[in-house]
């Protein structure tokens, strides 16, 4: 099994705990001069993202997780089950409702998504942080008025619901921001 | 396409005012010690012994066609001994030492020290010229001093001498430290982090503090004070909870060098670090005599942090290892 010695604590190192994939996104030194040095890394579950801090002495060695980023394309949906597809190699994933989260809201057939596999294992998607959604049903935009601040519910292609500006008609196409669910503005086909 | 220099880090990591400031308190250091009648040496940065210390991993070099093996100093402390053996009364150096594992906030693989001898002094002595020496590029007041054990008793309510692992192990607990996995029952390791999480954030805070007479376990090459729990002659000075100073009133027995360079290279063994060859130069100059002694380093680098009101070394050095 694959390991790393504190000395090769750095951020974005990823490593097992008790199971669990972990991301380092802190790595502290400290050290008396002549005394024994601690290793304090931070570090973010990549399934829960709840953050752990632990303590080493120099020369302890953790556990290497086994995680690889792919990029995935959403296939379909099969009852809980989101099927996904590795560009690389065609392999196919499947990860369930829950796994997904809110990032269904996103998932047109066809999207390209970051995903996580730990042990060849899916256990995160992320969506690219803009995608264009076609507006499904809406109530009429109201014409001439530009104002973005009125806004209106808006039903889109994948069933999720976005708040748009009044002006938005059905069949339009707009873009969304997936890190906040935030309509940023239409698209021209 | 980005051209290099959007994408590489040719620039240096601290700003101009800092270096400035940096270069006026390395003019005030060897001011200060010329006032105090000290002569500035300069000893060699690759050597082929090198100080034995458990817990300091120095950089090996290979030099000439032979390959012999020399070591790149983690302090001029060995030279400027045998200097002091040879005839040297009161010497000082503003010196780049190395360390080889040390990479954090407040370390840089390659840094500067200023490292002092003075023949004659007691560790009381030593201390106090630090303070001045401290006070004098600083403009703080005099540090206060407080022994290794009373700190102990005030931050962390033990008696770092008399305490075993398992009670370390509760008062490390019930403060909510992490407590590394492998601390066993290595007393200096666990000494070590109830120093750096409970004694060192309360230390010097707003007025330097020199803490002093070290477990004996933790002499490296300091004098050993005979009482009922022996205590090493060795003090550091901390600031705003920052480690900037260690001292030593000298250890001058060849006999004892040689068995704690021994125990060190033991101890390195076993935790799989290589062994260092034993200082046979210094034992050679401790055996000629080695006159009573006080020496001090202090890291020059953290000290110009200090006064540029800075986080971190990276901020008041030049290049550090990440774009040297």
């Amino acid at each position: 099994m694959a390991t790393y010695n504190t000395s090769d604590f750095r951020k974005g190192l990823k490593i097992q705990i008790e199971g669990e994939p972990y991301m380092v996104i802190e790595s502290n030194f400290r050290k008396p001069g002549k005394g024994n040095a601690i290793y304090t890394i931070r570090m973010r579950n990549l399934v829960r993202g709840t953050v752990l801090e632990r303590n080493y002495k120099g020369g302890e060695s953790v556990e290497a997780a086994d995680v690889e980023e792919i990029e995935g394309q959403f296939l379909y949906r099969q009852g809980d089950n989101y099927v996904f597809m590795d560009t690389s190699n065609y392999e196919q994933y499947e990860l369930s409702a829950e796994k997904i989260g809110d990032v269904w809201k996103y998932l047109k057939d066809g999207a390209l998504c970051q995903m996580v596999l730990f042990e060849s294992n899916p256990i995160t998607v992320t969506p690219p942080n803009h995608v264009v959604l076609k507006i499904e049903y809406c109530e009429p935009g109201a014409k001439g008025n530009t104002a973005t601040n009125v806004t209106k519910p808006v039903k889109v292609e994948t069933g999720a619901e976005i708040y748009c500006p009044s002006f938005v008609n059905m069949e339009e196409l707009i873009r969304v921001d997936t890190r906040t669910g935030e309509y940023i503005e239409r698209v021209k086909e | 396409m980005t051209s290099l220099h959007d994408s590489v880090d040719w620039q240096p990591s601290a700003d101009w005012p800092v270096l400035r400031l940096r270069a006026e308190l390395l003019r005030q250091t060897r001011n200060f010690f010329h006032t105090q009648h000290f002569l500035e040496v300069e000893t060699p940065l690759l050597s082929a012994e090198t100080v034995v210390d458990a817990q300091i991993e120095p950089l090996g070099v290979r030099v000439g066609g032979g390959g012999k093996k020399y070591w790149l100093q983690t302090s001029p402390e060995l030279c400027m001994k045998r200097m002091l053996s040879a005839g040297g009364k009161a010497i000082y150096q503003i010196t780049r030492a190395f360390r080889g594992e040390e990479c954090g906030p407040l370390h840089n693989p390659e840094f500067t020290l200023i490292e002092w001898y003075r023949v004659g002094d007691t560790m009381r002595e030593g201390m106090d010229f630090l303070s001045d020496l401290f006070r004098a590029l600083m403009k703080t007041s005099e540090a206060k001093t407080i022994s290794y054990r009373d700190a102990f008793l005030e931050f962390a309510e033990i008696d770092p001498f008399t305490t075993d692992a398992a009670e370390f192990a509760q008062v490390a607990t019930a403060a909510g430290l992490a407590v590394p996995a492998q601390l066993g029952d290595d007393m200096d390791a666990w000494r070590d982090l109830l120093l750096l999480e409970m004694v060192m954030p309360h230390l010097g805070i707003g007025t330097p503090t020199i803490l002093y007479d070290y477990p004996a376990s933790q002499a490296a090459l300091a004098k050993v004070r005979d009482e009922p729990i022996p205590v090493a002659e060795r003090f550091e000075l901390f600031y705003e909870g920052i480690e900037l100073a260690n001292g030593y009133h000298e250890l001058c027995d060849p006999l004892e060098l040689e068995h704690r360079t021994a125990k060190a290279n033991e101890q390195r063994t076993a935790q799989g670090r290589p062994a260092l060859p034993q200082s046979r130069r210094l034992q050679a100059a401790m055996e000629a005599g080695l006159p009573p002694a006080t020496g001090v380093a202090l890291g020059f680098d953290r000290l110009v942090m200090l006064a540029a009101g800075k986080k971190k070394i990276a901020e008041v050095m030049t290049f550090t290892l990440d774009r040297a």
